[in-house]
């Protein structure tokens, strides 16, 4: 059963907003979706009846508690089909999963000299720690160019990761929308003897998931951009590999002992897991996958291809010359961020006419600098596609868009 | 709801359209300012060229949306000629405007501030007071401004003399 967008959105309160009479056309799930109201309700049930600190005491409300927590656990290991739940840590957000893995990982074992391979289209997230690390250690960061069409540029990939220690890379470009041949790059990688760390913000919540098919060692992603509130990130690794790394964070709840001489690591996952996690964000993360798992993960990914196909095409028809699209033109390993350049407009000031009718686009440029560099701009207007979006968002989008070039042109 | 004519004034867009004081300088006797927008990626450049305390000259260049190279463009044009005093309190009653003040929460009108800056007349840039009802728009209206207090500072420091 294919997914229809018009029930998809009753499911979510926000969507019922007006504002100056007219509804709102949310386009930036890419940066944070909207929750739907079996979340809210889920976290807000859990907080009336069932909170309580987890992993702690053997009252019946922290033995619930702790139930609601780790049954989340369990769900997110059914999503990403990992192996084992004692694979899948919680922690802030994506961005502190890869700055675990970065300081964890990279400082149990790299040194002055190693190299570890980075793409043109990061996020920042996947960027900058690598930088902090390359800083401290010496090491040096090598970096995968990009095609015109906002592809990976794979034809030196094997000098690139000679020697590399780890192949750092998004699996869909929060910019570009682009969608990476996990598979292949983790191969690749794990061919030159490097791991392969998978940015999967963008990908997790559009596109059916499966850590042991792509190959990967350690996939991160963010509750906030699937239904799920802000909080809450997960990482998945593999089991050998945590094993063997050291700490992150020391505190509480990471322990198995503590003495004045020293301490003495929880098992996993406890053992990246210090302090009072986000207890309800992981419940209502929990909550988030049950929905995102009854609308059906293919049914998502479909829905998506055909809403950015029309859309790409809606734009091409309206806009013509005057728009580009960074990234991909075709929705064949594509996602349903589109990037935009109008001729002669500011991002800014295209979300800004965007915002006259409630079109939400994010401008400016996405946390991705160097990729910013590479396309020859300071930055884009991003509008992105979810499941509560249809054909008339795209129309709307593109009459706001045809809207700017008529204010603008000079 | 504010509409985009309270943001997007004509002599915004006529400053957006046709920037004046578009340029770099020779170094020296300019000195050279770098100014972003982490934010959103803008970037700005100025070169000024303070001499005998007076601004002789300035020129800008980078990138950005309307507002803030139209706010530039204001700028090049309000500071040019002036005093370091003048352009110095000319950007405090600038970013004087482009504030939401504390006092709002207090419930007090912020007269103090206006009256010590009564005498700067803002001219054209008057026209972007409107900025202040889009907050997230305000950080690209004083990129310049900060930017410049940055080469003033520069050019008035003594091995800059």
């Amino acid at each position: 059963m294919s997914l229809d967008p018009t029930r998809v959105r009753k499911d979510f309160p926000i969507l019922e907003r007006e504002l100056n009479g007219r509804r709102l056309v949310y386009l930036d799930s890419a940066a944070s979706s909207q929750k739907p109201r079996a979340v809210i309700d889920a976290m807000t049930r859990f907080i009336e009846t069932s909170y309580a600190p987890t992993h702690r005491s053997a009252y019946t409300l922290a033995t619930e508690a702790t139930e609601a927590y780790e049954t989340a656990r369990l769900k997110v290991r059914r999503f990403v089909n990992a192996p084992s739940e004692t694979e899948i840590v919680f922690t802030k957000n994506a961005t502190e999963s890869l700055n675990l893995v970065a300081y964890s990982w990279g400082r149990a074992n790299l040194r002055a000299g190693d190299a570890v391979v980075l793409t043109h289209m990061e996020h920042h997230a996947n960027i900058v720690p690598w930088q902090m690390l390359a800083a401290e250690r010496g090491i040096e960061l090598r970096w995968v160019p990009l095609t015109a069409d906002g592809r990976l540029e794979l034809t030196s990939l094997d000098e690139l990761l000679d020697g590399a220690k780890a192949f750092c890379f998004t699996a869909m470009s929060n910019v570009l929308g682009t969608i990476n041949p996990v598979r292949r790059l983790a191969d690749a990688a794990h061919a030159h003897g490097a791991v392969a760390v998978v940015d999967a913000c963008q990908y997790v919540p559009h596109v059916p998931t499966d850590v042991q098919a792509m190959g990967a060692d350690f996939l991160a992603f963010s509750g906030h951009k699937m239904c799920g509130p802000t909080g809450v990130g997960v990482l998945w690794g593999r089991e050998e590999l945590l094993e063997a790394m050291p700490p992150f964070l020391g505190g509480g709840q990471m322990i198995a002992d503590v003495r004045l001489d020293g301490f003495t690591p929880a098992p996993l996952p406890a053992k990246f897991e210090a302090g009072t996690p986000p207890i309800v964000e992981v419940v209502g993360l929990g909550a988030a996958i049950d929905y995102l798992g009854e609308l059906g993960m293919a049914d998502v990914r479909a829905h998506e291809q055909a809403v950015t196909a029309y859309a790409l095409r809606v734009l091409h028809d309206r806009l013509g010359d005057r728009l580009t699209i960074h990234g991909p033109s075709s929705v064949e390993d594509r996602g349903g961020t589109v990037s935009l350049a109008l001729e002669g407009v500011h991002p800014h000031d295209v979300s800004q006419v965007l915002d006259q009718t409630n079109v939400c686009v994010r401008a400016g440029h996405h946390c991705a600098k160097p990729l910013m560099r590479q396309l020859g701009v300071g930055a884009t207007a991003r509008a992105s596609f979810y499941i509560y979006n249809d054909e008339s968002d795209a129309d709307a989008l593109a009459d706001g868009l045809v809207a700017a070039t008529d204010f603008f042109s000079f | 709801m504010a509409g985009l004519e309270d943001l997007y004034r004509e002599i915004i867009l006529d400053h957006y359209r046709s920037p004046r004081n578009r340029g770099e300088l020779d170094m020296p006797p300019a000195v050279r300012a770098e100014g972003f927008n982490p934010l959103c990626g803008d970037e700005i450049v100025i070169y000024v060229v303070v001499d005998d305390g007076v601004v002789r000259d300035i020129k800008i260049s980078g990138q950005g949306c309307s507002i803030s190279q139209s706010s530039a463009s204001m700028m090049s044009a309000a500071v040019k000629g002036k005093s370091l005093d003048e352009a110095r309190r000319l950007v405090r009653a600038f970013k004087a405007m482009m504030s939401i003040h504390e006092h709002v929460l207090d419930g007090d009108d912020g007269a103090e501030e206006s009256e010590v800056l009564a005498d700067v007349k803002l001219g054209d840039l008057e026209a972007l007071r409107g900025v202040v009802k889009f907050p997230v728009r305000i950080k690209c209206a004083t990129l310049a401004w900060n930017t410049l207090v940055q080469g003033l500072d520069e050019a008035a420091a003594p091995a800059g003399r």
